[in-house]
C-alpha cells in the first residue's frame, strides 16, 4: 500500500496548481441556478478552457481528445481543483463522466472520434434517457421501443429524471429493441441527438424548488444505427459499464466538497460559540473520521481501476456511505443553525465572512434526500452489496 | 500511489491467516473460557516466530523492519482469528522493552486515569495480569514501566469477555520511565491504528459468519438470506467493514509515509470507525443468528465482547472524535 505520489505526478499536481491560480481570478461569476442557457454557457466555457490547456479528459485516450494519463492524475485533478473551488463539472457531467467513459469502453474507434472530442472541448452536452416512470429501481423492464427501419431506429417512449435535457446536444439513451418480455437481454444502449423532431421535454419541480430534471417524451424519434453504442441487445452489459463508472469515479470530488463543507460548519459553530459543547464537537469529529475513511476507499476503487480498467462493484461500497453521510453532514448544517434554517432567503449575520450562510445550508440539506435515490437508491445498493460482494441469494 | 494491498502484503496476510488457522482454530480457543492463561507459553512462541512482536523493530536491531501497514495487515487477520492475549501491547512495546520481540517477555498496558474529571475514580481493570512480566502505563506525559506481581491485583471472577480474564489493580505507581510525552502520543496513535485492526478483523469475522448462517438457515422455504430485511444488515456490516478498513489501511500508510498526512487524525479516526464497525456488526450479527445467537454455543458473542474489550483499550471513542474535531 502506497499513498505517496511519484515525482512525475508531483509535478502534473504543481503545474495544474499554477495554471489554475492564474485562471480561475478571471472567470466571470457564477449565473443563477435556474438560468440553464446561462449554466451551459458558463460550464462548457469552462471546459473549453481545460480543454485548451491540456486538462480535459484525464485518463481518456489521446484519439479522443485526452491525455491518456492514468486513474491517478484524474484523482490529482479532482483533488486540486477542489481545493482551488474551480467551477463544478455541472451540465458535462453525464457527458464527462457518465457517457463518455462508456464509449471510451465499448464504442468502436469511429465513434469514439465522433463523440469523445466535442465533449471534451465542451461542444456537446449530453443527458441521460435511462429511467421511465414504470421503470425506476427495475430499470431492466423499461418499455421505450426502438424499431429497426433500413439504417434508423425509431424510438416511441417516456424517460424520466433526465437532468439537462433542454440544454443537451445527446442523450444517452437506453431503449427495448427485443421482446416485451426479454428484460436485460433486450435493450440496447443509443446515442440520441436532442435536435430531432418527435422530442418533447417537461421540467419537474424539485423539493428544492429547482428544475434540474424532468420529463423526456419520445414519438417516432428516428436515431442513425450507427448511433448505437455496443451490439443491438447488448445494452444492459453497456449499462453496467456505465453505472459502474458512475458509481466508481463519478463521486469523487463530491467525497472532498463534503470536507470543505465540513470545515466551513466547524467555522460557523465557532463563531457561534456551539462548539463549546462536546457534543458538537464530537459529531464533527465523528463525521469527519467517516468522510476521511471515504477518501481512503476512493483512493482504493481507484488503484483497483488502475489495475483493472474498470471500477469495481466496491464503488456500491462508496456509493452507498457517502449519500447516507451526505445526508447527516446536512442534518449538522441544519441543527447548528436551528431557526435560521426555516429560511431560503440568506440571513444577515450568520456566514461571518465565511463562505457559506443559512441557504447553503438549507440548500445542502434538502438536496441530501436525492444523494440515496439518484444513481441507483441505497436499498438497491444495498441488494448489489448483498448479492454481488456477499454472495446472498436473490430474493 | 497504489492503494491496493501490494504482494507482499497479501501473502503476508495469507500466512498470518493460517497460522491462526492451524494454531487457534475456534473450538481450541474456547475450551480456553474463563481460564487464567487462555494463552500458552507455547502458542506465544509461534507468534513470536512467526514475527508478530518484531515486525516492526528494525533489523539492525534483530527486528522484521516492516511498517505499521504491515503491523495492520497482521492485526487484522489476527482480530479475525479471536487470537487472545496481551498481542497489541507487546507488539507496540517491541521497540522500547527488551526481550518482547523474541517473545521472551510479555506486555500488557493500561491507561494512567487522569487524576480529576469523569474517569478518576472507575476501577482500573488489567487484561490477561497473570500472563504479564511487564505492565506498561500509557499516561498523556510519557510512558511507565510497572511490575504487575507488585500490584496487589485480584482476579475478577467473571469477566465480560471469556477470553480475556481481567484483576482489579490498585492506584498505578509510578514506574520505570520508559518513554516521554512523544513517546506516549506514539504509542496512543500505535494502539489505535493495530487496536483498529484487530477491531476490522473482528467486524469481518462476525460478518462472514453471519453471512454463512444466512445462506444456509432456511424459514419460509428459503435461505433467510434471501429476504431483503436479512440481506441489509449484511450489506450493512460489509460497508462497515470495508470503510473501516479503508481507514485503517489508509493511518497505518500515514504512519509510514510521512506527508501524505496527519498521522494523529488518520489513527484517531480509524480507531474510532473500526471500534464501531466491530461492535455493531458483533450486534447485528447475534441478530442475524436468531435465538442460536443468543446462546453461548454459538460463538457470536464472543466477537461481540472482544470489540468491546478493544474499543475500552484504545478509546473512549468520544475522545478520538474530538481529537479528529480538533485536528480537521
Amino acid at each position: 500500500m502506497d499513498l505517496r505520489y511519484s515525482e512525475a505526478e508531483e509535478k502534473f499536481r504543481s503545474e495544474l496548481r499554477e495554471w489554475l491560480g492564474d485562471v480561475l481570478p478571471k472567470i466571470g461569476p457564477k449565473p443563477p441556478a435556474l438560468d440553464w442557457p446561462a449554466r451551459r454557457t458558463y460550464d462548457t466555457t469552462w471546459q473549453r478552457m481545460l480543454f485548451d490547456a491540456g486538462y480535459a479528459g484525464i485518463d481518456w485516450p489521446v484519439e479522443g481528445g485526452g491525455r491518456a494519463a492514468g486513474p491517478v492524475e484524474q484523482l490529482i485533478y479532482l483533488e486540486e481543483l477542489e481545493r482551488a473551488h474551480a467551477p463544478y463539472v455541472g451540465v458535462n457531467f453525464v457527458g464527462l463522466l457518465h457517457a463518455g467513459p462508456t464509449i471510451v469502453v465499448e464504442g468502436t474507434a469511429e465513434q469514439r472520434g465522433r463523440f469523445l472530442p466535442p465533449i471534451l472541448r465542451g461542444d456537446e452536452v449530453w443527458c441521460q434517457g435511462f429511467s421511465e416512470p414504470g421503470a425506476g429501481s427495475d430499470l431492466a423492464s423499461l418499455r421505450t421501443r426502438a424499431v429497426r427501419d433500413g439504417d434508423e431506429y425509431v424510438v416511441t417512449g417516456q424517460k424520466i429524471w433526465t437532468s439537462h435535457a433542454e440544454v443537451a446536444d445527446f442523450c444517452e439513451l437506453l431503449v427495448r429493441t427485443g421482446d416485451e418480455g426479454s428484460r436485460h437481454r433486450g435493450i440496447t444502449w443509443l446515442a440520441m441527438p436532442m435536435d430531432r423532431p418527435g422530442i418533447d421535454f417537461r421540467p419537474l419541480k424539485t423539493i428544492a424548488g429547482s428544475t434540474e430534471f424532468g420529463e423526456l417524451f419520445l414519438d417516432s424519434v428516428r436515431i442513425p444505427v450507427g448511433n448505437r453504442i455496443g451490439e443491438e441487445n447488448d445494452g444492459w452489459r453497456v449499462t453496467m459499464v456505465t453505472l459502474s463508472f458512475e458509481r466508481g469515479t463519478a463521486f469523487v470530488s463530491e467525497v472532498l466538497q463534503s470536507m470543505e463543507f465540513l470545515r466551513e460548519l466547524r467555522a460557523l459553530a465557532r463563531r457561534t460559540g456551539a462548539w463549546e459543547e462536546r457534543d458538537v464537537r464530537r459529531r464533527t469529529g465523528h463525521l469527519g473520521a467517516e468522510l476521511d475513511a471515504l477518501w481512503a476507499l476512493a483512493r482504493r476503487n481507484v488503484s483497483q481501476a488502475a489495475r483493472t480498467g474498470v471500477p469495481g462493484v466496491g464503488g456500491s461500497v462508496y456509493k452507498l456511505g457517502l449519500s447516507e453521510l451526505r445526508q447527516r453532514i446536512g442534518e449538522f448544517g441544519m441543527d447548528l443553525i436551528g431557526g435560521a434554517g426555516l429560511s431560503w432567503d440568506e440571513l444577515d449575520g450568520l456566514d461571518g465572512g465565511g463562505r457559506i450562510g443559512n441557504a447553503d445550508l438549507v440548500n445542502t440539506w434538502v438536496h441530501g434526500f436525492s444523494r440515496t435515490i439518484a444513481a441507483g437508491t441505497s436499498q438497491i445498493q444495498r441488494n448489489i452489496i448483498a448479492e454481488r460482494i456477499l454472495g446472498l441469494p436473490k430474493g | 500511489m497504489d492503494f491496493e494491498l501490494s504482494e507482499d502484503e497479501t501473502a503476508l496476510a495469507d500466512a498470518i491467516r493460517s497460522l491462526c488457522e492451524g494454531r487457534f482454530p475456534l473450538d481450541r480457543l474456547r475450551a480456553a473460557e474463563g481460564g487464567a492463561g487462555v494463552l500458552d507459553a507455547e502458542a506465544w512462541g509461534e507468534l513470536a516466530e512467526a514475527g508478530v512482536f518484531s515486525l516492526q523493530v528494525p533489523e539492525a536491531a534483530g527486528g522484521v523492519g516492516l511498517g505499521m501497514a504491515a503491523g495492520a495487515v497482521v492485526f487484522e487477520e489476527l482480530g479475525r482469528a479471536l487470537v487472545p492475549g496481551p498481542i497489541l501491547a507487546s507488539h507496540v512495546a517491541a521497540g522500547i522493552i527488551e526481550g518482547v520481540a523474541e517473545g521472551k517477555v510479555v506486555v500488557g498496558a493500561v491507561r494512567r486515569p487522569e487524576p480529576s474529571g469523569p474517569g478518576a475514580l472507575a476501577p482500573v481493570l488489567v487484561g490477561h495480569l497473570s500472563s504479564l512480566d511487564v505492565l506498561v502505563v500509557v499516561g498523556a506525559d510519557g510512558l511507565s514501566a510497572v511490575d504487575p506481581h507488585e500490584l496487589g491485583a485480584v482476579a475478577i471472577e467473571r469477566a465480560l469477555d471469556p477470553l480475556t480474564p481481567l484483576w482489579r489493580v490498585g492506584p498505578l505507581p509510578v514506574g520505570r520511565p520508559v518513554g516521554g510525552v512523544e513517546e506516549a502520543r506514539a504509542w496512543r496513535r500505535a494502539e489505535s491504528v493495530l487496536g483498529g485492526a484487530l477491531l476490522v478483523g473482528l467486524a469481518e469475522g462476525t460478518m462472514e459468519m453471519a453471512v454463512a448462517y444466512a445462506k444456509q438457515r432456511e424459514q419460509f422455504g428459503k435461505p433467510i438470506g434471501s429476504f431483503q430485511a436479512v440481506k441489509h444488515m449484511c450489506a450493512d456490516m460489509l460497508v462497515a467493514a470495508e470503510t473501516a478498513r479503508a481507514a485503517v489501511h489508509a493511518a497505518a500508510v500515514t504512519i509510514d509515509q510521512p506527508g501524505v498526512g496527519d498521522p494523529d487524525r488518520a489513527a484517531a479516526g480509524a480507531g474510532l470507525l473500526a471500534a464501531e464497525a466491530a461492535i455493531r456488526n458483533g450486534k447485528t450479527s447475534i441478530q442475524v443468528h436468531g435465538g442460536m445467537g443468543f446462546t453461548w454455543e454459538v460463538p457470536a458473542h464472543l466477537y461481540l465482547m472482544r470489540a468491546w474489550v478493544l474499543a475500552q483499550a484504545i478509546g473512549p471513542v468520544d475522545d478520538l472524535a474530538e481529537l479528529v474535531a480538533e485536528l480537521y
